[in-house]
Order: structure tokens, then sequence, then C-alpha cells
């Protein structure tokens, strides 16, 4: 099926997510959409999977105008989308997973979909067991359920958003496989991403999106300079690394043990000192999330003791951590850090110190101004903070932090951002380290945490398994020790 | 709940004035249908309704002494639904308002002397008495994880067992417990009314100076900032240095000083005594009143009219039309179903199909 989007607009209040993008997908064809966070591919691909209503524009299938109302309707006319999070029931089995959405009879023949799916996955050579619960399946192997699912469904289209975060290097050239099979079958295949050596590696075409506008498509074979330039307007360099010499204990964990994550958090023991950045590494859910959350008085301790400062944190809230010197700041950027439907300024008003009584708006809209032009954010002082795209609600929420924090908890700073972002992230808080911070933070990029941190601490099942200077360990060890293989 | 920081006041204003009209369209259609089905002249009904409520001064008095309780008790809800309570124990806080005035008020009786002394203490004593029946749903949520919709429910059946007890048992008239509640206060110990009027001025003064006191508190300070703040995402607030327990304590507070308020008035502008009935419903009533006012302040005072008005213009239904009384609450109900519906129906439109 042949898909052309046609000056498609579409406006979040005075944001302008896509501002009248053109582009057309042939049948056979691997399709590549990149860009920086906020470039609008999200917004892209959530119109032509009918999640999202565009403010104007046409979508033609096979020359076609067509309207869409919701996801059913694109699904049935054979567009289907996997998102990041893949959007399974986790309570259910495998198979039951693999059902929804399979219209038509009320009552479901188990019996004779189970040999059908069993064929399905073996052909991509995916090993997935009809009756496990999908709670025990790794993000990989719910993407793969969830692929089957869709083609099951008869997709014509298939969209994919970032298929590649949170997966092994096994899933990864799979699905690469799986994909490459789909486009010879004659399926159009779109790839969204920020990662280069995905799309290089898998698209005949690409289209680079720029603040909500195309900003060039290019052919296979791929110039890697040329697709920066398109993404970024200049090339991007990653600023070089400063060995940092730590300085005195600032945060101390004593055999603690907490809930949080899949695993939580058992008898652990560590120390970060001033100065110092430590990468937490481990699957998800290994222990880091708990970690951070026991480490900045989010969750208190079942056991154990944590000292900040030297000072016992036993029975102590958030906010007995947060004077103390600690900051923590969560991944889920607006589901626990910003406050939906305040806007920027407001956000402002709220951190004023000491808060008068009565709101001063136009001094919070000042401050907030100030902030937008220190830190870059597209968006104005009366934005609401579910306007901006998620590396923009990053940057607000770094424009958040005290000047001179003892100790900073970093929940995946950088999950989602492009390299623009991530750089300019680590920048600005390799800024607060050289100022004596101790900064935590954890990331599924073991990459980031070997470039970024000066000490890496593994989590496995809930325990830290590994405990090493970065430069006294490399991507293989980490690997093994993620896995929880410890090397001799 | 909130209007876009960029749209102009006067474009929301548009909407919201044409959305009422888009819900009274769709009311009458259903309340007609339901005249219909029970076999009331439609037109007939509504004239009742309007002439019961409007037709003349005295008739129109009696719409202002609902417009009072009910003005007051959406005031503290909007504080409650602010931070994302569902203050249903609204109800129970109103009449324990009354109790506490009728407590203060009894002293008086004993002690004849100056009634204005006896009437602010009465009100110090019904804001105290509210906001401690609110004071206990806000801390059973608070440190004990109950819901306050349970809490609340419950208060309500507490706090209506107190006023029988009293009226049967140790506040009964002298001779006899009677229904028709405790004995009657003398003149002094109630507000006075504009004979011109008919109207208490204090009780009408009252009820203003809460929805400014409102609608600045909301609007114009910290305080209205970090409910909402607390109210759209209790675990960001945190991060943010603010104590949402705290804070859903407080606005249960306000809301519970304010129905105990409209409680107090309740004894001293309208029954001069305490009854079994005192509540008259203002309290369920005022949350269907801020839910049709979608929590906007500016709509308080008119949508709690239009409720006071049915509610007086449907005493005329038995009588005119051998209809019943209860007609009027059908048709009050099926404007907060249709106000939820509306806004439902425009949360979808406005973001797409996003969930």
């Amino acid at each position: 099926m042949r898909v052309e989007l046609v000056d498609i607009h579409k406006h979040y209040g005075p944001v302008k997510a896509n501002d009248g993008i053109s582009l057309s997908l042939e049948p056979g064809e691997i399709h590549g959409i990149l860009g920086e966070n906020g470039a609008g591919k999200s917004t892209l691909m959530k119109i032509l999977s009918g999640f999202a209503a565009m403010t104007s524009g046409a979508i033609l299938l096979n020359g076609r105008p067509t309207a869409f109302k919701n996801t059913a309707t694109a699904a049935r006319l054979g567009i289907g989308m996997l998102y990041q999070d893949p959007l399974d029931f986790l309570n259910l089995s495998v198979l039951d997973n693999f059902m929804l959405g399979h219209t038509g009879r009320l009552r479901l023949h188990r019996k004779l979909i189970r040999p059908h799916f069993t064929s399905h996955a073996q052909s991509f050579h995916f090993h997935l067991s009809p009756d496990a619960a999908v709670k025990s399946l790794t993000v990989g192997e719910r993407q793969q359920l969830e692929l089957l699912r869709l083609l099951a469904l008869g997709v014509e289209v298939l969209i994919l958003d970032e298929p590649t975060t949170g997966i092994s290097a096994e899933q990864r050239e799979l699905l690469y496989a799986a994909l490459r099979r789909l486009a010879a079958a004659g399926k159009s295949v779109v790839l969204v991403s920020h990662k280069l050596e995905d799309v290089e590696a898998l698209c005949d075409r690409v289209t680079v999106l720029r603040g909500g506008r195309v900003s060039g498509t290019t052919m296979r074979p791929f110039d890697t300079q040329a697709l920066l330039a398109m993404m970024f307007g200049r090339p991007p360099v990653m600023p070089p690394r400063i060995v940092h010499i730590p300085g005195q204990e600032v945060l101390k964990l004593d055999r603690v043990s907490a809930q949080g994550g899949r695993a939580g958090l058992m008898e652990c023991t560590a120390r970060i000192h001033e100065n110092e950045v430590v990468g937490l590494a481990g699957l998800e859910g290994s222990g880091q999330e708990a970690f951070l959350r026991a480490a900045g008085g989010i969750t208190p301790p079942e056991r154990g003791s944590v000292y900040l400062g030297g000072r016992d944190m036993c029975g102590r809230d958030y906010h007995d951590f947060r004077s103390g010197g600690a900051v923590f700041v969560p991944a889920a950027r607006l589901e626990e850090a910003l406050i939906p439907g305040l806007s920027i300024a407001d956000h402002v008003a709220l951190q004023a110190d000491p808060p008068p009584f009565f709101l001063q708006p136009a001094a919070a809209a000042q401050i907030a101004s100030a902030k937008i032009a220190d830190f870059r954010i597209k968006g104005r002082p009366g934005t609401a903070v579910d306007e901006l795209s998620g590396g923009n609600q990053q940057r607000l929420l770094l424009s958040f932090l005290p000047p001179n924090p003892r100790l900073l908890l970093l929940e995946n700073p950088t999950r989602g951002l492009d390299v623009e972002s991530v750089n300019w992230v680590w920048q600005y808080i390799r800024g607060y380290s050289q100022r004596g911070t101790g900064v935590v933070f954890s990331s599924a990029e073991l990459d980031e945490i070997l470039l970024v941190a000066d000490r890496i601490l593994v989590f496995f099942n809930g325990r830290i398994i590994k405990d090493a200077a970065a430069s006294e360990t490399d991507a293989h060890d980490l690997g093994r020790a993620i896995a929880g293989k410890l090397s001799s | 709940m909130t209007a876009t920081p960029n749209s102009s006041t006067g474009s929301i204003l548009f909407r919201q004035v044409l959305e009422i009209f888009v819900l009274l369209g769709f009311v009458s259609a259903f309340t007609i249908l339901v005249m219909v089905l029970t076999g009331a002249p439609p037109l007939a009904a509504c004239y009742h309704l309007f002439m019961g409520s409007l037709g003349s001064w005295v008739k129109f008095s009696h719409v202002v002494k609902a417009w009072i309780p009910l003005t007051l008790c959406a005031c503290g809800l909007l504080f409650t639904f602010r931070i994302g309570l569902w203050n249903i124990g609204v109800e129970g806080q109103l009449v324990m308002g009354s109790v506490f005035a009728t407590w203060v008020l009894r002293m008086g009786m004993e002690r004849p002397g100056d009634g204005s002394f006896w009437l602010t203490a009465a009100l110090a004593a019904s804001v105290i008495g509210g906001a401690v029946w609110a004071g206990i749903a806000g801390f059973l949520k608070t440190k004990g994880g109950v819901n306050e919709i349970f809490a609340g429910l419950g208060l309500n059946f507490v706090a209506q067992a107190v006023v029988l007890w009293l009226i049967f048992g140790p506040w009964k008239q002298p001779g006899v417990a009677s229904m028709s509640g405790t004995e009657t206060f003398p003149v002094p110990l109630g507000l006075q009314v504009a004979p011109a009027l008919r109207i208490s001025t204090a009780a009408l003064l009252i009820a203003a100076s809460a929805l400014v006191l409102t609608g600045f508190l909301l609007g114009c300070t910290r305080v209205g900032l970090r409910l909402k703040a607390v109210g759209s995402n209790p675990f960001a607030a945190v991060l943010f240095g603010l104590r949402p327990d705290l804070l859903m304590f407080v606005a249960m507070l306000f809301a519970g000083g304010f129905a105990g308020i409209a409680g107090n008035l309740q004894v001293t502008s309208i029954y001069h005594r305490l009854i079994p009935s005192i509540s008259s419903n203002y309290g369920y009533l005022g949350l269907l009143v801020v839910m049709l006012a979608n929590y906007n302040i500016w709509l308080i005072a008119p949508v709690a009219l239009f409720f006071a008005c049915l509610n007086v213009g449907s005493i005329q239904l038995p009588m005119m039309l051998q209809l019943d009384s209860s007609l009027g609450g059908v048709i009050q109900g099926a404007l907060v179903l249709a106000t939820l519906g509306v806004h439902a129906w425009r949360k979808t439109k406005n973001t797409g199909n996003e969930p």
C-alpha cells in the first residue's frame, strides 16, 4: 500500500509540532524517519497511526484521501504501530495477548490459534512460549510478541518507534531480519529513530525532520555527516571527559534493602563522594531505580541505613533529604517530575523561596523567560509543560536544579533524547560535578555510562555485583556483569 | 478544568456560555421527556417552576435563602476539588456546623445579654464544628489511607444520628421530645431580617464574601497554586517541596469551615432551632452545583441561583399539577449528568483520541 502524507500540520497551542510535512511511503521499502527530540517524529507517527488528530493536511492511501478517527480505524485500513513501550497486558499470557484485537467470532479459539502462533513465531526465529505470562518477558520479547500480533491483524504499513531501545544485540538482529523480510514481502516499514546506526543498517530511504519540517531526504548509501547536518544544522561534538578527583563522602548506603522496580534493592552498600560521577548500569528494574529512590529519601528503606553527609537519615522524608542537599530527578518527566496543566511560569512560582503569599505572575514570568533563554527551551512562560517535547521538559527540569546541591540523583536523565540534547545535558551536569556535587545517574545505554561516569556500579537482581572505575572496565566486561556473569 | 493559557479570557467565557446553552437544551429535552412519560404537561410545569421561584418577591426571597447555603458549600468544595479530593462529607460538615451553632446559642439562652456576642460565638463555633468533621475525614485520608468518600459518607450518617440524638435526648423541648426540633431561640439570638427584603442581609453578605475570599485565595495566592499542583501530580509536588498530606488536610478544613457557616445560617436565619432535616441536602446539592459550574468560581453564583430556583419552584408542582416535587431533583440530577457528559466529550475532542 502506498501512503502519502500531504502538508501535515499539528499545533499544540502555540507550539507547531508538525509544520507542513509531506512524505510518501512506498510498498516494499524500509523508510527511516530521523530527527532530534522535538523534531516532530512522534507527533507525525501518532497522526499516521490514528492516535492523534491533525490540525490540517491529508493522508492518502493508494491515492485516496482517508480520515482516521482513531487507532482502530487505522488498524482496519492496515496501519499498525509498535510503540516504544509495548502496549500489552502484563497479566495475560503470551497467547491471550496475541489474540487481542482479533475481530470476528465472540468465542476465542485458543486451540485453533495456538499452532498458528507457534509457526508464525518460529518463522521469525522468535522464541516465545505461548503460555508464559507477559510480565515475565523482556522488553525485546514483548516487542516480538506485539510485532506478531500486528502482522496477524494484517497490517500493510508497520511503524516502529525507537524499536532498538532497551533490547539486546541479538534481539536487534532478529528484529532487523524480520523487518527486511516484511519489506521483501511488499509491506511498508517505517522506522522512527534518533539512532543513526539503526537507520544506516536498515533503511532504504531516510527522511530527516527538524523543527517540525522536512529538512532533507536521502537514499542509501547514506553519508553520516550529511545526515547529522540535516538533523542539527551542524554536527555535534561530544565534550571531552574530565577526570575528577573524588572528595569527601556525601552519601553512604549501609546494607540497605528497599522496594521498587522488578527486583527491589537488597543488602546494598555503597559510598558516593564529592566531584564523583557514578553511573548505575544493569537491566531495567535490577535495583538502580530503588537505589536512587532510597538514596533520595523517596522510598524509605526496609532495612539498613542511609547517611547523607555523615548524618543518619533514618525516618526522614524527601524534604529532609532536600534540605540536606540531595536532589532527585525522576525519569518519567510528565508523570513524576512535572505537573501537567501548569505552565512553566507556574512551576517557577511554586519554587519561589521564600514563597510570597500573594502570587506575583509578572515576576514568575520574568524568571521563566530567563530560564527559557538560558536553557534554550522551545516554549513560552505561559506554555503548559505537557505541551513541551521530551527534550525541552528535561531542559526545564535541569533549570530547576538548585545551584549547589551536595548530591544529584538522576534517573535515566537522557532517556529518549537525541544526541545533541544528550551532550548538552551532560555538559550541564558536569558543571555541577566540577563544583563539588556528587552525581549518581542510571542509564540504559552502556556507551553513555562508559563515556560519562567516573565509576560504575552494576546491578543484577537487586544487588550491586560490580563496582569499578570506568577507566578499568569496558563494554564487554560490563555486559557480562549486567547479565549476571562476573568475569574472573 | 483549566483554560489554556494562550487563549483570551473573552473567548473562554464565550465558549463556556455557549456550552451552558447547549447543556440547557440537552437538559430541557430530557426533562420534557420525563414529564411526557409521567403524563405532566411540560409547558405548564415549566411555567409553575418559573412562577414558583421568581414569580413574586416573597418567592424570590425563598430562593435567596436557598442560594446562600448552596453558595457557601460550593465555595468550600472548590478547595477540595482543586486538590483532587471528593468531599462528599460536606453534608455532615454542614450538619455539624448547625449543631455547634445550636450548642452556643443554647448557652446564650441561659445567659440573656448581648445577642450579637452569642451570634459571633456561634459563627466561630460552627466553623470549628464543620472543620473538625472535615478534619476527621482528612486525617483518616492522609494518615490512615481511608478514601475520603467512604469516610465522608460514614461521617454524614454519624452527624445525622447526632442531630436526632440531641433533639430527642439532651436538647429535647421542655416536656416533650418532638420531630419539630429543639426549643425555638428568642429573636435576639437570630440574624436580623431586613423587613423590606425578607432576607437577612448579614447572611447574604457572608455568602458574597465567601465567594470573593474563595476566588482570591484560589486565584491569587500560593494556596491556590499549591492545591492545584498537588491535585495534578502529588508525586511531583513532593519534589517541588510541597507536602500533599498537609495541603489535603488544609483543603478539607476550608471545605468544612464554609459548610459549617452554611449550617450556622440554617439555624440562625431560617429555622431558629435545630431540626432533624436541618441540612435540606444543601451539602449534596453543593457538590452538583460545583460540577455543573465546571469548578469555575465565576459560575458558582449563577448556577447556585438556578439550583435554588428549581428547589423552591418545584414546591409548586404538587399543588398546581398534582406532580411530585421530586421532579425538581430529577432536573438537577439530569443537569449534572449532562454537564459531566459534555465535559468528557470536550476533553476527548481537545486531546484528539489520546487516552
